[in-house]
C-alpha cells in the first residue's frame, strides 16, 4: 500500500464544552482526489482549520509524508510552518489580498520557497535578482495555467467573482504543494464556472502530480470528480468510500435528508 | 499598619474612578470592538463643564448641595451628548470599515477634542471648587476614611448597581447585550442596532462624566490633560479585567487602584503612571483575554 | 432630500451644536478674578459653521456611498485627475522634467535670497517628519501595525547620541549608526512580545510602552538628567571645518536632504521585495497571509525594527539639530503628528508621505495664525481622512510587471 500523504488519525477539536470535531480520520494517497462532504455546521471547515495549524486541535495526530520525504507530524505546528511543509490551502470566503495585483498575489505564495532579506532588499545583489526573477517567472506561469495571465497587474478586488477563485487556486499553487486542500471552490459559481473548475482540478492532479483534498457542496461535482469521499456529521466521520458506495450508504442518506430519499444527481 | 489601610483606602477610591471610566471601554468594545480612545476626553469634559457650572453658580452667589447637583447634572448631560456626538460623526460612517480605520478615527477624535477643550478654555491648570460635602457622621463612627473618599465609593457601588440592573432588567439592556454578542443577529431579530450603539455611548459617557466630577473635587484641579492619562488607565483596568466584561472591568480598576497605590506608597512616587503601564503591558503579554474575558476563536 | 429637508437637518444639527459647545466655547471662568466671561460671538461662529459644513458633510457621505464601487470603473467625476496623478508617477517622461526642477529647487534653496537661518531650518524641520513618516509608514503604511508609540524610538536615537557625547566624546558620525542601531534592537525588545497581539491592542501597548520611556526619561535623573534634559550637543562636523550658525544650518540642511534621499531609496526598494509584498500581504489579511506560508512574526518584527531604525536616525539628527534634548520633545502628540502624516498623505505611499509631512509641518508654520491650531487640525485630518478617504492623498501604487506574452496576447486582441 502507498505511504499517504496526508494522515490524519483520531483528531478532535473542542470550543469550550462543544466538541466541533469528534475522533475525525482521513487519508489522502498520492494522485488521489478526496472530497469531504457533510451538511452546513459538520465541522468541515473547522477540520481543515485544524490541520493547516489556524486552530490547534484537542486531540488526535496529524502526519504528512511528502513525496520522497519521511513522515512527519504537524499537528501543532504553526500555520505557515505546514504550509512550508507542503500543504496549501484556500477559504470558503475569498481572502485575497485585496489591494494587490493579480500577480503579487500569486507571488506571495512564493514567499516561503525563497529567501532574500532585507539587506537583499535594499542591495539587490545578483542572487536576490535572480531570486526576484524567479519568483515572477514561476508565478506567471502559474497564472497562466489558470488563465489568468491576461490580468497579470490588475488589482485583485477587481477580478470577477470566478477569477477570484482561481486566482486563490494559483496562490496556493505558487507554495509548491504536494496536496492542495480546497475550501468550497465551487461555491458560488453557475454549472459553466464549475465545469471549468472541474476540469482545472483535474488538470492540477494529473499534470501537477498534487494530490487535491476538498470541501463542497456541489454533488454534481464531488460525484464526478472524487476517488474517495469522506461524510463529516455533527464533528463526526460517518462513511467513507467511493462515489457509489457513498450515495447507497443509508446513514449519509438520513444524515443529509432526514428519513426522505435521497435524490443526490449522480453524473 | 495604619499606613497600608490609608494606601488601601486610597487604592480603592483610585479603583472606584477607574472603574466608572472603564466601563465605557468595555460597553463600548463589547458592542463595537472599539477602542474609544475619545473616552477619556468625554470624561475630561464632563470634569469641566462641572468646573464651569459651579463656578458660574458660586460667583453668582450659589453654595452648597444645590451647587453640586446642578453642576454634576450639566456635567451629565454634557459627556452624554458628547459621547453621542463622537460617535455619530466619528465612528458610525466606519462601521463596514477596515478595522484600523475607526482606530485612528477615534485617536484623532481624542487630540480634537483635547485641543478644543484646551484653546476655548486654557491650558493651565483651574482649582476644581471642594462641592463634596462633609460628613461629620464618619468621625463620630470612628471611621478613618475621608468623606469626599467615602462618597466616591459610595456613588461608584450605586452606579454599578444600576447599571446592572439596567442591563439585566431593561428591554434597552437586553439590546445590548443582543447586539454585543451578533450584531447582524441582532438587527435581523429587530433590535434596531444604531440606536442601541448610541445607548451604549450614553450610558458610558454618563458614567464617565460622573467620575469625572468625583475626581475633580476630589483632587481639587484639573486641565485639559486629565482625560488622556485617566483614560489610558481605565483602558488598562478593562484590558486587565478582560475588555468586554462588565464585571471585569471593576475587578481590573480596583486591581490597577490598588497597584498604584501600594506602588507608589511602598516604591516610589516618581514612576506613579509607570506602573499602570507596565500592568499593563504585562497582561497583554501574558493573558491578552484578561482576567474574566473569554478567549475568542478567530473565525475564518 | 429635498431642499428644505436638507435645511431643516442642517439646522437641527446647528442648534445641536451650539448646545454642545456652549460651556466650553461661551463660557469662561476666571477662577482667580471670580469672573465670568460670555463670548457669545463663538456661539453664533458655532452655528453658521455648524449649518454650513452639515451640508459638505452630507454631499460628501452621500458621494461615498454612490461611489462604493468606484475604484473598478472610475467615476467619470474623477477621471480627469485620478489618471493624470497616477501617469504623472508612472510615467518617467512626465515625472522626468519635475523630478528635476524639484531638485533644481533642493539645491539651490538655501542660496537663494529669502532662504534666512530661520527659514532653512524650518524646511529642514520638514525633512526631518518625511524621514520619521517614511520609517512609519513602514510599519502602519505598509505592514498595517498601528504603531502609537513611535516617538519612542525617536527618543532613543536623539538621547543615545547625547549621553554618548555626553559621557564618551562621541561624535555625530559615529552616533548616527549607533543610535539606530539601538532603536532598533529596542523595537526587537519591545515588538517580541508585543507582536502576537491584535491590532488595536498593538496600538495602546505601543503607547503605554511610548509613555513610560517618557517618564523613565523624566524621572532617572541619574541616566538621563530628568526634565531639564542634556544640552551642548555638538552639531554635526564636517572634516573639522569651523562653521558658524547659518554655514552649520546649510549643512545640516544638506545632509537631511542626503538622508532623506536614503530614506526613499531604501523604503522604495523594500517595498517593492519579497519582505515588502509580505507586509502588505500582512495588512491585507493576515490569516490568508500566514497560510500562503509568510511567517507574521518575522515579518512584523523587521518592519518594526526598521521602523525603529529609521526614528533612531532621525533622533539623532534631532539632537544635532537642535544641540539639546529633553523628554518634553517626546510626548505623545509627536507620535500623533507623524502619525498624521502619514495616514494624510497616504498609507504605503512615499510620495503621499512627503506631500504629507510638507504640508503638515511647513503650512502651521507659514500660516502663523495656524500654529495655535495645529494639533486641533491633526485631529481633525485624522478624523475626515479615515471617512472620506482612507486611502490617503496618494494613493500607494502597486508594482507594474510586463510580460511580453501579455504584450502580444493584447496586440492581437485588438
Amino acid at each position: 500500500m502507498m505511504e499517504p500523504l496526508l494522515d490524519v488519525k483520531e483528531l478532535t477539536m473542542d470550543f469550550g464544552g462543544l466538541r466541533a470535531l469528534d475522533k475525525v480520520s482521513l487519508q489522502v494517497l498520492p494522485g488521489e482526489i478526496v472530497a469531504l462532504i457533510g451538511p452546513n455546521g459538520a465541522g468541515k471547515t473547522t477540520f481543515f482549520n485544524c490541520i493547516t495549524g489556524i486552530y490547534k486541535p484537542t486531540g488526535g495526530n496529524v502526519f504528512v509524508t511528502p513525496p520522497g520525504k519521511k513522515q512527519r507530524r504537524i499537528s501543532g505546528m504553526k500555520t505557515h510552518r505546514v504550509t512550508a511543509q507542503g500543504m496549501a490551502r484556500t477559504f470558503q470566503n475569498i481572502r485575497l489580498f485585496p489591494e494587490m495585483t493579480v500577480l503579487e498575489n500569486v507571488m506571495i505564495g512564493r514567499h516561503c520557497r525563497s529567501r532574500a532579506g532585507v539587506l537583499g532588499a535594499i542591495f539587490r545583489d545578483r542572487a536576490t535578482r535572480r531570486e526576484e526573477k524567479d519568483i515572477v517567472d514561476k508565478s506567471y506561469a502559474i497564472l497562466e495555467k489558470m488563465g489568468l495571465a491576461g490580468e497579470v497587474n490588475e488589482l485583485a478586488k477587481n477580478l470577477p467573482y470566478g477569477a477570484q477563485r482561481r486566482l486563490e487556486i494559483a496562490r496556493a499553487m505558487a507554495t509548491t504543494p504536494f496536496l492542495l486542500l480546497l475550501d468550497e471552490p465551487a461555491a458560488g459559481m453557475n454549472p459553466r464556472e464549475t465545469d471549468v473548475l472541474e476540469e482545472l482540478i483535474r488538470r492540477i492532479c494529473t499534470e501537477e502530480n498534487i494530490a487535491v483534498l476538498m470541501i463542497e457542496h456541489d454533488m454534481r461535482i464531488v460525484m464526478s470528480i472524487s476517488s474517495r469521499i469522506y461524510v463529516l456529521d455533527y464533528g463526526k466521520m460517518i462513511a467513507s468510500g467511493t462515489a457509489p458506495e457513498i450515495l447507497a450508504n443509508p446513514v449519509v442518506i438520513k444524515a443529509y435528508l432526514g428519513e426522505e430519499d435521497v435524490d443526490v444527481p449522480a453524473s | 499598619m495604619d499606613y497600608f489601610f490609608e494606601l488601601f483606602l486610597g487604592g480603592l477610591t483610585r479603583g472606584s474612578i477607574y472603574a466608572l471610566i472603564a466601563l465605557g471601554y468595555t460597553m463600548v468594545y463589547g458592542i463595537i470592538e472599539l477602542i474609544n480612545f475619545a473616552h477619556g476626553e468625554i470624561y475630561m469634559i464632563g470634569a469641566f463643564t462641572a468646573l464651569i457650572v459651579s463656578s458660574v453658580l458660586a460667583f453668582a452667589g450659589m453654595s452648597g448641595p444645590s451647587v453640586l447637583f446642578l453642576a454634576a447634572s450639566v456635567a451629565i448631560i454634557y459627556s452624554a451628548a458628547y459621547g453621542f456626538t463622537v460617535e455619530k460623526i466619528a465612528y458610525k460612517p466606519l462601521r463596514q470599515a477596515p478595522r484600523l480605520s475607526p482606530l485612528i478615527s477615534a485617536i484623532g477624535m481624542s487630540i480634537f477634542l483635547q485641543n478644543y477643550v484646551m484653546l476655548a478654555q486654557t491650558s493651565d491648570f483651574l482649582p476644581f471648587p471642594s462641592l463634596l460635602p462633609e460628613l461629620p457622621f464618619l468621625e463620630s463612627y470612628g471611621l478613618k476614611i475621608g468623606s469626599s473618599e467615602f462618597i466616591i465609593l459610595v456613588t461608584t457601588a450605586v452606579s454599578m448597581v444600576l447599571l446592572m440592573l439596567l442591563i439585566k432588567f431593561t428591554k434597552m439592556g437586553k439590546a445590548m447585550r443582543a447586539t454585543a454578542q451578533d450584531r447582524n443577529m441582532a438587527m435581523l431579530v429587530g433590535v434596531d442596532v444604531n440606536r442601541t450603539i448610541s445607548y451604549t455611548f450614553i450610558i458610558g459617557s454618563i458614567l464617565a462624566a460622573i467620575g469625572g466630577v468625583l475626581i475633580a473635587s476630589h483632587i481639587g484641579r484639573i486641565n485639559f490633560y486629565i482625560g488622556f492619562i485617566a483614560g489610558i488607565k481605565a483602558f488598562t483596568a478593562a484590558v486587565l479585567g478582560g475588555i468586554g466584561s462588565i464585571p471585569g472591568a471593576v475587578l481590573g480598576a480596583f486591581i490597577l487602584g490598588w497597584t498604584e497605590s501600594f506602588a507608589t506608597g511602598y516604591v516610589s512616587s516618581d514612576y506613579e503612571d509607570v506602573f499602570a503601564f507596565v500592568l499593563l503591558v504585562l497582561i497583554l503579554i501574558i493573558r491578552p483575554s484578561g482576567l474574566l474575558g473569554r478567549s475568542t476563536v478567530q473565525k475564518v | 432630500m429635498n431642499a428644505f429637508a436638507q435645511i431643516r437637518q442642517s439646522l437641527i444639527i446647528a442648534l445641536w451644536f451650539m448646545f454642545i459647545t456652549f460651556p466650553v466655547l461661551v463660557v469662561r471662568v476666571n477662577t482667580i478674578e471670580k469672573v465670568v466671561e460670555w463670548r457669545w460671538l463663538n456661539m453664533i461662529y458655532v452655528g453658521i459653521g455648524s449649518f454650513l459644513i452639515s451640508f459638505v458633510w452630507r454631499y460628501f457621505l452621500e458621494r461615498k456611498a454612490q461611489g462604493g464601487k468606484e475604484d473598478t470603473h472610475p467615476a467619470p467625476a474623477t477621471a480627469t485627475e485620478k489618471p493624470f496623478m497616477q501617469r504623472l508617477m508612472a510615467e518617467p517622461r512626465l515625472y522626468r522634467p519635475f523630478l528635476i526642477v524639484l531638485s533644481l529647487f533642493g539645491l539651490a534653496f538655501p542660496f537663494l535670497p529669502f532662504a534666512s537661518t530661520y527659514q532653512i531650518n524650518i524646511v529642514t524641520n520638514a525633512l526631518l517628519y518625511i524621514m520619521l513618516g517614511l520609517g512609519l509608514n513602514i510599519v502602519v503604511g505598509l505592514a498595517g501595525l498601528l504603531h502609537l508609540g513611535y516617538v519612542a524610538f525617536y527618543a532613543v536615537g536623539a538621547y543615545s547620541y547625547a549621553l554618548l557625547y555626553y559621557h564618551f566624546g562621541i561624535g555625530f558620525w559615529v552616533a548616527l549608526p549607533i543610535g539606530a542601531l539601538f532603536a532598533a534592537i529596542f523595537g526587537i525588545i519591545l515588538g517580541f512580545p508585543v507582536l502576537r497581539l491584535r491590532g488595536d491592542y498593538l496600538a495602546i501597548v505601543t503607547l503605554g510602552f511610548a509613555e513610560i520611556t517618557r517618564l523613565v526619561l523624566e524621572n532617572w535623573n541619574g541616566f538621563s538628567f530628568g526634565p531639564s534634559g542634556i544640552a551642548g550637543i555638538p552639531r554635526p562636523g564636517l572634516f573639522g571645518m569651523e562653521m558658524d550658525l547659518h554655514q552649520g544650518t546649510i549643512y545640516i540642511y544638506f545632509l537631511m536632504i542626503a538622508l532623506c534621499l536614503f530614506t526613499i531609496f531604501v523604503v522604495n526598494r523594500l517595498q517593492n521585495s519579497r519582505i515588502g509584498r509580505a507586509w502588505v500581504a500582512l495588512r491585507e489579511d493576515e490569516v490568508a497571509c500566514e497560510a500562503m506560508g509568510v511567517d507574521p512574526t518575522t515579518a512584523k518584527l523587521t518592519a518594526f525594527a526598521l521602523g525603529s531604525t529609521w526614528a533612531g536616525l532621525a533622533g539623532v539628527v534631532f539632537a544635532a539639530k537642535t544641540t539639546f534634548v529633553n523628554p518634553a520633545s517626546f510626548t505623545f502628540l509627536e507620535s500623533a503628528m507623524i502619525l498624521s502624516i502619514v495616514v494624510l498623505g497616504g498609507m504605503g505611499s512615499i510620495v503621499g508621505v512627503i506631500i504629507g509631512a510638507f504640508i503638515l509641518i511647513l503650512l502651521p508654520e507659514y500660516l502663523r495664525a495656524f500654529s495655535e491650531y495645529r494639533m486641533l487640525l491633526f485631529g481633525m485630518i485624522m478624523v475626515v481622512m479615515m471617512i472620506f478617504r482612507p486611502q490617503g492623498i496618494i494613493v500607494g501604487i502597486r508594482q507594474i510587471y510586463e510580460f511580453k506574452k501579455v504584450a502580444a496576447k493584447e496586440g492581437n486582441r485588438q
